[in-house]
């Protein structure tokens, strides 16, 4: 019987075998990038709200404290969604009558609460807590991202575990003073990149020992967020 | 070809246990010192089974009736599918505030809410955790009498729970619960209902109400009772009778007897030394139960300067926890407890008791008989002797002689009005009610809550030939009513049902075991359409749609609450606080309504709140009215609490009550009353009621179902009962011995199909009723001596508690109970069917090998440190600190091994190390623990045929350990067992995927979201505390079970292996609100749930860094050690031995 394959194919076959290495490893990486991904994360996806409530008018353009609305940040895990009543305070006197927020005044008339679709969402089994991330010096716009300048809020960042534990295991990079955390504007173009500038490394290890920010091995055991 | 014949083996390994084997090992008295069933003293096959596999055979088995070709496509597809699964995307979520958010919510932060939950004979005081407006937990109220403990300092009071007051959060949800009113069957509105009775009532009205009853369980609360005068003011023909079937009717009878007037008892153990009950289950039944564990352990507990004990003697007629924890326990048969006190009695000189000779004939124990009378009597003015709530009239008078002759009146026991409203006796007047009906004096029967179709005793039977019986004088059908929960047995019969509201959706009052009263406050609006006892009585009044909160805060307005408040500036509950107890703070609860998740709330806020204001004055806080009442309370504004010394008006004296939980100064007033010399004149020595038969029966109410109304609760449906550890199910209680001489050694009268339990089914004949029951032994129980518990074999319970043909849930008891044998009577036969019986025992689940498991001494060996483990066990050290130095035992059979004894470095934990201490010498074993953790960490219930294949979930058990013979065990040790949290944890490093790892501070965490459910972990577990979800027992389904859930607790879905966290979210809560005050954690401020129930403070949990914290004393006493610490495991959950305090006099009892 003939042989059916001509000699140069096992250069091709050991080629292949030698090749799917790299597929393999390529197939790996993009799993994970993918799965890494705004797609799958739905960070950067503006969500539809029942009121087109703009951040960026209200905090960047009006200045209102991000603790006059989400009210419990804190004293309790849940920063708080203000009530229909915290919208009311102005707007039963400015723009009274806008289309825009008749939901908002339907709530009020109707005492029926407002429906907001969640944009932050952790999945079940992982416990955040608010209060202690301000009280430890980290700032809103560490996680939420420059959320006065979206017109539509958007997730600004994976939320998923490693994400998490970029701080928990060098809180030095991202700490700031207390006087800061609600300042949008802190180190602005350093808010989500990879700070590991000298300045905030050396502020960082201060802050830690100041807040008494506790040790890497506590703060990465699982049990610090998951019950 | 099914898979039984492809794999035979698994289903042929149906093994009788060998009877010669037991009766062997018994005679030979050599068997072990403890055990925890009559499988392991016989150490037979089973046990071996049962000791050596992670789960009993088979558990981890799929039993199900498949082909193998079903199963081969089944698996086939799954396989195929199985990557599918993980490609779920989360779903959008909506976020809905509120309009207007109340100022005291926060959300994210649970409030506490005072409440109490009615029990007959009185309430325990609650403080009700509330997620967003959902109850979620129930914990005890440390202000009040019966729960807590108002007379230390504020600051250090601390609470317990009973199993009924925390399962009535499940209660609550309860998808079964009846939700709508009908009119024979036909859904009406209320106003149908009121139109109908203000008819019949018009027509009454000229003939004076004759012919209108009601009738109604224990009444209790001063507002209902208020409602029912006013009634029968206005029909002064009308009547008003009172059953309950597991009452405390005898002790009342009793108290007439004696004194000739109706007092309540209050018993006070924390001053008594020397204590006889009379066949009294004061540690884990009854109303007062966690008062009397709680002031009993404290006398009891030695360590730190203490070293004096308190003895308890108890005689009784079947094994109960308050037996177990005994220093000497008699075995009587029920007939020989009267003759055992009458000459007791005599033996002490108790008035109007005959001192003749003859007395002392015949008595059972009479050996010992004068040893107690003589150590009773060396104590005068400090002993008890208590009756058994069940225990004839005539044993309560003589308990009540020998009080006084003993000196113990005023000093142990005080005597106060009646916590009824009325006291009446309910057997009689359940019969004149019951005569009434049948000579047609009754024309309108209102059925207030109970259940009497279900429970009346046969021969006052509530059967719908008698029912029909109620007519109108012109032979018009007359009109039955029916307000209770569930749509029942009784509803059944009853023209109109109105479904009651649940005690935490409705307003209401209370007595405790002493008087005091507390507000019932609604924690969220009604579920369904149900009015509650006083807006049902409404119906009767001239104002029939008040709403409950109006009639109850109008009828303290008539009692001129403000005055009562002011007269008593601090909760003092006279018969149960010494002089000079101090002030009250009553911010603690102000405190509490903010703080947060832990049950440590009570306590912590209160020490903050101590140490921030010294100042004694109360101030009067407002409760904050949950926002989802719909009550028109106001919206208490929390930042408007008001510090006024005493309240200026009837409001802020209602916020007060109603805010702290109790009412000052409602506690029974003290009567003075002596038992007379001739009390016993015409008394005849009760003859029991008898049928043809050679055994004598006990009857007693269900440690866990009750009297039957909470048949539909799972939660305590599963909670196995203490001692005998059946789940869903009762059985019919007997010795070894009788046992043994009725079914001979016949093969197969008890045989396992590798997990299951089957028990033989006899027929129960008594006075020409009959019942099927299954036999459970159990040891300690007198010979000829059946007991039955009631509360099973109900027909119309719901769901979970209905018993049918094909799926049968226990036995009705009450079928053999007749008036006059209310609780125990002679002559029933017993006839074996040949037939079996599936029983799920948990009682060999989850089997540690008979190692040094449990450790006892007596004071006499803690004093002179002799004793602990050298003496009682296989030879385990005596002093065994889980740090301890390696210590070789005298038998050298097993040594703890030392700090350094291990392959790896130690690793050091510098900031919290957190450890739990559990005293064996103070567990009563009442199981509040176990569903105390089960309502606080989202733990499934999974049905009858799940656990008896023990996959039960429950986190925590509490396993018994009989010493000496099967037919009397000479002690029973509860040993609650939670996980470990073993520094060297075996279960860590078998896992494959890391999801049980440990932290920082030494708990061993559990990573549901980690978990592939290999089970190594739990196959490596030595203690056999990890459970596997090997079913979808969280039922995601039902939208009332959702409200019910812990947030911050993940809820597991099946595939899942879990265990206790030593509630790591109680820890995190804590830890964080320390550091945003920057400061550490205070000893205390972390109560886990099973802590947090414990009446008897035998669970302790603290940081061991802090050499100061409660815990880490405990596990420097040298009464102190490890489980299985030969293993080197390092537990941080240690054991300190249990304690007697035996009478030198009396041996071999």
């Amino acid at each position: 019987m003939p042989q059916i394959f001509h000699r140069s194919t096992n250069t091709l076959a050991k080629l292949s075998i030698f090749g799917s290495i790299f597929v393999l490893l390529f197939v790996t990486w993009a799993v994970a990038e993918i799965n890494r991904s705004s797609w799958n994360t739905g960070a950067f996806d503006e969500r539809e709200q029942p009121v087109q409530f703009s951040h960026k008018h209200h905090t960047g353009d009006d200045g209102i404290d991000c603790r006059y609305c989400h009210t419990s940040v804190e004293v309790s895990s849940n920063a708080g969604l203000p009530p229909t009543k915290t919208c009311m305070n102005c707007h039963s006197q400015l723009w009274s009558d806008s289309p825009y927020l008749e939901p908002v005044r339907a709530s009020w008339r109707d005492n029926k609460p407002i429906e907001w679709t969640r944009v932050h969402d952790l999945p079940d089994y992982v416990y955040f807590n608010h209060s202690i991330h301000v009280a430890k010096g980290v700032g809103c716009s560490s996680c939420h991202g420059r959320v006065d300048e979206m017109p539509l809020v958007y997730q600004a960042a994976s939320l998923q575990m490693e994400w998490c534990l970029e701080c928990h295991r060098e809180p030095e990079r991202f700490l700031r003073p207390k006087s800061q955390v609600f300042n949008m504007d802190w180190q602005q173009e350093n808010a989500l990149a990879e700070n590991k500038t000298a300045e905030q490394l050396a502020r960082g290890r201060q802050l830690k020992v100041d807040y008494k920010v506790r040790p890497r091995a506590i703060l990465e055991s699982c049990s610090t967020c998951h019950r | 070809m099914h898979i039984k014949e492809t794999f035979p083996e698994l289903y042929n390994i149906r093994r009788p246990v060998k009877r010669e084997e037991i009766r062997a090992r018994l005679e030979e008295k050599t068997g072990k010192e403890y055990w925890r069933s009559l499988e392991e003293l016989a150490d037979s096959g089973q046990f071996e089974d049962f000791l050596h596999s992670e789960f009993p055979r088979q558990a981890g088995e799929w039993d199900d009736e498949v082909g193998r070709r079903t199963f081969l496509k089944l698996m086939g597809a799954s396989l195929a599918l199985a990557g599918l699964t993980s490609c779920s995307y989360q779903p959008p979520e909506t976020v809905v505030p509120f309009v207007r958010q109340p100022a005291e919510l926060v959300p994210g932060k649970p409030l506490f809410f005072a409440t109490a939950m009615p029990m007959p004979g009185g309430a325990a005081g609650l403080l009700v955790r509330s997620n967003e407006g959902r109850p979620t937990h129930a914990e005890g109220n440390p202000d009040h009498p019966t729960s807590g403990t108002p007379e230390r300092p504020a600051g250090q009071r601390v609470a317990a729970t009973d199993v009924f007051s925390i399962a009535s959060i499940l209660s609550l949800y309860d998808p079964d619960r009846s939700e709508t009113i009908t009119n024979r069957g036909e859904i009406r509105p209320y106003t149908a209902f009121l139109g109908e009775i203000r008819t019949r009532l018009d027509e009454m009205r000229g003939r004076g109400g004759a012919g209108l009853r009601f009738l109604t369980e224990t009444v209790t609360s001063p507002t209902t009772a208020a409602q029912l005068k006013t009634i029968l003011t206005a029909f002064p023909g009308a009547k008003w009778h009172q059953y309950e079937p597991a009452g405390t009717n005898n002790a009342a009878l009793g108290a007439q007897l004696a004194f000739g007037q109706p007092v309540n008892t209050v018993y006070r153990f924390d001053r008594a030394d020397r204590v006889l009950s009379l066949d009294s289950d004061f540690l884990s039944s009854g109303a007062a139960n966690l008062r009397y564990a709680r002031d009993f352990a404290a006398k009891r507990r030695v360590g730190e300067g203490k070293t004096d004990m308190n003895r308890l003697y108890v005689v009784e007629t079947t094994p109960t926890n308050t037996g177990s924890f005994a220093d000497h326990r008699f075995a009587v048969k029920p007939s020989g407890l009267e003759p055992f006190a009458r000459a007791l009695a005599a033996a002490l000189g108790a008035p109007g008791v005959s001192t003749d000779g003859a007395q002392y004939a015949n008595v059972p124990h009479a050996a010992h008989l004068f040893a107690v009378a003589k150590d009773l009597q060396a104590v005068r003015g400090r002993s008890i002797v208590v009756a058994g709530d069940h225990q004839t009239p005539a044993v309560h008078a003589l308990a009540h002689a020998m009080n006084q002759a003993l000196g113990n009146v005023g000093q142990t026991i005080v005597y106060t009005d009646p916590v009824e409203a009325q006291p009446v006796d309910q057997v009689a007047s359940l019969r004149e009610l019951v005569g009434d009906i049948e000579g047609g004096r009754v024309e309108m029967l209102v059925i207030v809550g109970g259940n009497p179709v279900y429970n009346a005793p046969v021969d006052l039977a509530f059967t719908k030939e008698r029912l029909d019986k109620i007519r109108t004088p012109d032979g018009r059908d007359g009109l039955r009513i029916h307000l209770s929960l569930y749509d029942d047995e009784t509803s059944e019969l009853c023209h109109w049902h109105i479904p009651e509201t649940h005690f935490l959706e409705s307003w209401g009052d209370t007595r405790a075991h002493d008087g005091t009263v507390s507000i019932i406050q609604p924690l969220i609006a009604p579920l369904y359409k149900g009015r509650s006892v006083n807006e049902f009585l409404a119906a009767f009044t001239d104002k029939p749609e008040q709403s409950g909160y109006d009639i109850v805060r109008d009828y303290w307005r008539t009692q001129r609450l403000e005055s009562l408040v002011a007269s008593q500036p601090a909760v003092v509950a006279q018969a149960t606080v010494p002089a000079g107890a101090t002030h009250r703070d009553t911010s603690l609860h102000g405190g509490s309504n903010t703080q947060g998740a832990g049950g440590a709330a009570g306590q912590n806020a209160a020490g903050a709140n101590a140490t921030a204001s010294p100042s004694p004055t109360p101030g009067a806080s407002p409760s904050p009215t949950p926002s989802a009442s719909p009550t028109p309370s106001g919206t208490p504004n929390a930042s408007a609490r008001t510090a006024a010394a005493t309240p200026a008006n009837f409001d802020e004296a209602w916020r007060r009550v109603v805010h702290d939980g109790v009412i000052p100064g409602t506690a029974a007033k003290e009567r003075s009353v002596t038992v007379g010399g001739n009390w016993s004149a015409n008394l005849t020595p009760a003859q029991p009621a008898s049928g043809g038969g050679a055994f004598e029966i006990l009857f007693r109410p269900d440690p866990t179902v009750y009297d039957g109304r909470f048949a539909n609760n799972g939660w305590l449906q599963e909670l196995p009962k203490p001692l005998t550890k059946l789940t869903w199910d009762n059985a019919a209680y007997m010795s070894l011995n009788t046992a043994r001489r009725m079914f001979g050694l016949n093969e197969n009268d008890y045989t396992y199909k590798g997990r299951e339990f089957n028990a033989p089914l006899v027929e129960l004949r008594y006075r020409g009723q009959a019942v099927r029951a299954p036999v459970l032994i159990v040891p300690g129980q007198p010979d000829d001596v059946v007991t039955v518990t009631l509360g099973y074999g109900r027909t119309r319970a719901g769901r979970v508690g209905t018993s049918t043909e094909d799926k049968p849930l226990g036995y009705n008891a009450y079928r053999l109970r007749t008036s006059d044998a209310m609780w125990q009577g002679a002559g029933l036969e017993v006839v074996p069917t040949g037939e079996e019986y599936l029983l799920a025992v948990t009682q060999l689940h989850f089997n540690m090998e008979g190692r040094d498991i449990v450790r006892s001494n007596t004071l006499g060996e803690y004093l002179s440190n002799t004793g602990d483990s050298s003496r009682e066990v296989h030879g385990g050290p005596s002093v065994a600190t889980h740090e301890g130095a390696a210590q070789v035992s005298g038998k050298g059979s097993h040594k703890e091994p030392g700090p350094n004894d291990t392959l790896y470095p130690n690793y050091e934990y510098t900031g919290y190390k957190w450890g739990m201490a559990v005293d064996v010498a103070s567990c009563v074993g009442c199981q509040s623990c176990v569903i105390a953790c089960q309502s606080e960490n989202n733990i499934p219930i999974v049905g009858k045929d799940q656990v008896s294949r023990s996959r039960h979930m429950h986190w925590l058990r509490v396993d018994n350990y009989f010493k000496g013979l099967a037919e009397n065990p000479s002690a029973v040790h509860f040993m609650p067992i939670p996980c470990m949290h073993c520094e060297l944890a075996p279960c860590e490093p078998v896992c494959p995927v890391h999801a049980t790892v440990h932290s920082a501070e030494g708990t061993n965490d559990m990573v549901y979201n980690r978990c592939i459910g290999t089970r190594y972990c739990s196959n490596n577990c030595p203690y056999k505390v990890r459970r596997f979800n090997f079913l979808l027992y969280q039922d995601f389904e039902t939208p009332s079970l959702k409200m019910m859930r812990n947030p911050d607790v993940t809820v597991r879905s099946r595939g899942v292996m879990e265990k206790c966290t030593y509630c790591i979210q109680r820890i995190s809560y804590a830890r964080i609100e320390s550091e945003k005050e920057g400061r550490r954690v205070r000893d205390g401020e972390i109560v886990t749930a099973c802590q947090s129930a414990c009446p008897t403070e035998a669970i302790i949990f603290g940081d061991l860094n802090d050499q100061n914290s409660r815990v880490a004393k405990m596990q420097h006493d040298h009464r102190n050690y490890s489980l299985l610490a030969e293993l080197n495991t390092r537990p941080r959950t240690t054991y300190l031995s249990a304690m007697r305090n035996p009478n030198e006099e009396i041996h071999g009892a």
